[in-house]
């Protein structure tokens, strides 16, 4: 039997606001617990909610950015439940009338082929707070800091595949958001997390199967591991003669499985109604516009920019334009040095070798885009080859010398005078009179061995053109 | 619209609610009079009324984003029953 996966993704999108969604606490990262819950994040009688004009701001640029509906008169809603980190007794949030309405987003797949996922909406709310359950004597600790933070939840229609256009479908979101700068979508510290809808059915059948919603997930690795996993358990399921029970299941990355978080409760009842202490928002034309005037140039948009104006490939301009700090590296680079090609190899390929293996962005780059210029720029103008090169680059990894100044310390100038070279195949061919009867007898192997000797004997700086030129002539005796 | 006592114990549950038996068939009245009134309203036609999500016929106002608060935890915290580590301790919540 062939199964077909159905996946909707719940994006949750914590909002770079310095202040919560409807108070003015603090919403930094890693507070001691509860110093960023005041009366109002607390739900002390007689408070009342003000709503925080740069969240609605970033809100309404996501909206732009991917060309969707302004709902142009939001309403937020109260969702009730209990829960002793939901000190309201409800979350605010928007049911009917969200601020971000419809659109869709084209994802790239791993083999280059495209699709089009649709948006539902994105609708604003608060965060919760966190529940700590070990170590408390058989109690529960709640910290409220986060409780009050503004989240943006995406949510996509149920048109994904696979596991892994979910992945690419996140990817791209993150991108997005991460240029606009809305949020900074560091999913291990919980600005950007996902909950996944997941159901199973008969390829080709029309109807959806029941589904689960995996919450609790924390990477893009987690994102696939999570997804493959929930169907596979779904499948075999229907394949005993089961039945998918509609839940919400947690994912455990340690055991790599979900397992059932509130199958016994009551099924949820939110008992959605508007939120009495909050008017309605509307967003007039010159507020749109204002926002619309701040929209950087899009991942797409500098992608396809990067091909035209630097000639690069569709996979280059790709990787490059992945995120607006590698972008923005890689323009400058180009700046410097001239030359947008090799910029694209040492910037796509050495530089990202090295902050892979640092595990560091770009942004924490360990050789600056002036010097990686700087050290294109001699490749360039042939001070010293692409194999000096990367002497130079591991050279300045380990020190904040400029490229100029470890050639000159280390005497790294790539020899182009002519007469020297000249000299340097002399000596070659005379210490391995053996090699050249060889290549004189048709052996065209030997040569590599020539350009070898002479490139040792010179340090790597002789000029390869020059050598290479050099060599065949006097080769032919 | 009358409502069930079955009905009544679920709508507690959900509000964290303890009703008594012997309260459950007068709760039960009373909101189901509350929702007969609610059916009566049902009966105007409404069609050319927009919804109304608030009273006031008057729009959001919305605030600067800047920090105006500052850490009252200590005072804050004088009140909770049980604190440890700076956290509000609450009876066990397993999921």
């Amino acid at each position: 039997m062939v199964w077909e996966t159905v996946i909707g993704l719940e994006v949750h999108v914590q909002l770079a606001t310095k202040s919560k969604l409807f108070s003015g606490s603090s919403t930094t990262f890693g507070a001691a617990p509860n110093t960023q819950a005041n009366i109002f994040d607390l739900a002390m009688p007689g408070t009342l909610p003000v709503l925080n004009a740069e969240a609605l701001r970033m809100a309404v640029k996501f909206g732009l950015a991917i060309d969707a509906e302004i709902g142009r008169r939001s309403v937020f809603d109260r969702k009730n439940y209990f829960y002793p980190d939901l000190p309201k007794g409800y979350q605010v949030s928007q049911l009917e009338f969200p601020t971000v309405g419809k659109s869709q987003l084209e994802i790239t797949l791993e083999d280059g082929s495209t699709r089009t996922i649709g948006i539902t909406r994105a609708h604003m709310e608060e965060d919760a707070g966190k529940s700590l359950h070990e170590d408390f004597q058989g109690q529960s600790g709640i910290d409220l800091n986060r409780a009050g933070t503004p989240l943006l939840e995406i949510v996509s229609e149920p048109e994904l595949r696979n596991a892994k256009e979910a992945v690419a479908y996140l990817k791209k979101l993150h991108s997005i958001i991460r240029y606009l700068g809305i949020s900074d979508g560091n999913m291990a510290q919980g600005s950007m997390r996902c909950d996944a809808n997941v159901s199973v059915r008969k390829k080709g059948a029309t109807e959806f199967g029941t589904r689960t919603e995996i919450k609790n997930i924390n990477s893009f690795r987690f994102v696939e591991k999570a997804i493959l996993h929930e169907a596979q358990r779904q499948i075999d399921l229907i394949e005993d003669g089961g039945r998918v029970v509609q839940e919400t299941r947690l994912y455990d990355s340690d055991r790599d499985e979900t397992r059932s978080m509130r199958s016994k409760e009551v099924a949820n009842d939110y008992r959605y109604f508007p939120e009495p202490d909050l008017l309605p928002v509307v967003i007039d034309e010159a507020f749109i516009e204002a926002v619309r005037q701040e929209l950087p140039e899009l991942p797409g948009a500098k992608c396809a920019r990067f091909v035209a104006q630097y000639a690069l490939s569709d996979y280059d301009a790709g990787v490059l334009s992945s995120t607006r700090a590698l972008a923005d590296y890689f323009e400058q680079v180009v700046a410097i040095c001239g030359d947008a090609k090799l910029s694209a190899n040492w910037v796509s390929v050495d530089l990202q070798a090295v902050l892979n293996k640092q595990d560091l962005e770009v942004e924490e780059s360990p050789i600056s885009a002036e010097r990686l210029g700087g050290l294109i720029a001699r490749i360039k103008d042939q001070t010293i080859s692409s194999k000096i090169a990367k002497t130079v680059f591991e050279a300045m990894l380990e020190s904040d010398h400029s490229a100029d100044e470890i050639i000159e310390s280390q005497g790294l100038k790539q020899v182009t005078d002519t007469g020297a070279i000249e000299k340097l195949v002399d000596e070659v061919i005379a210490a391995n009179p053996e090699q050249v009867e060889q290549y004189r007898a048709g052996k065209e192997k030997v040569f590599a061995f020539f350009i070898g000797q002479a490139m040792k004997v010179s340090r790597g700086k002789a000029n390869p053109a020059q050598l290479n030129e050099l060599l065949r002539e006097k080769l032919k005796g | 619209m009358a409502l069930a006592l079955s009905d009544v114990e679920k709508i507690a549950h959900l509000a964290r609610l303890h009703i008594s038996t012997e309260d459950a068939e007068e709760v039960a009245r009373r909101i189901s009079s509350i929702l007969e009134l609610i059916d009566q309203m049902q009966g105007v036609d409404t069609t050319s009324v927009a919804p109304l999500a608030h009273p006031f016929d008057a729009v959001q106002r919305l605030r600067p984003d800047e920090v105006t608060e500052s850490d009252q935890r200590d005072y804050l915290q004088k009140i909770a029953p049980a604190t440890q580590d700076g956290l509000y301790l609450v009876p066990k919540v397993i999921e």
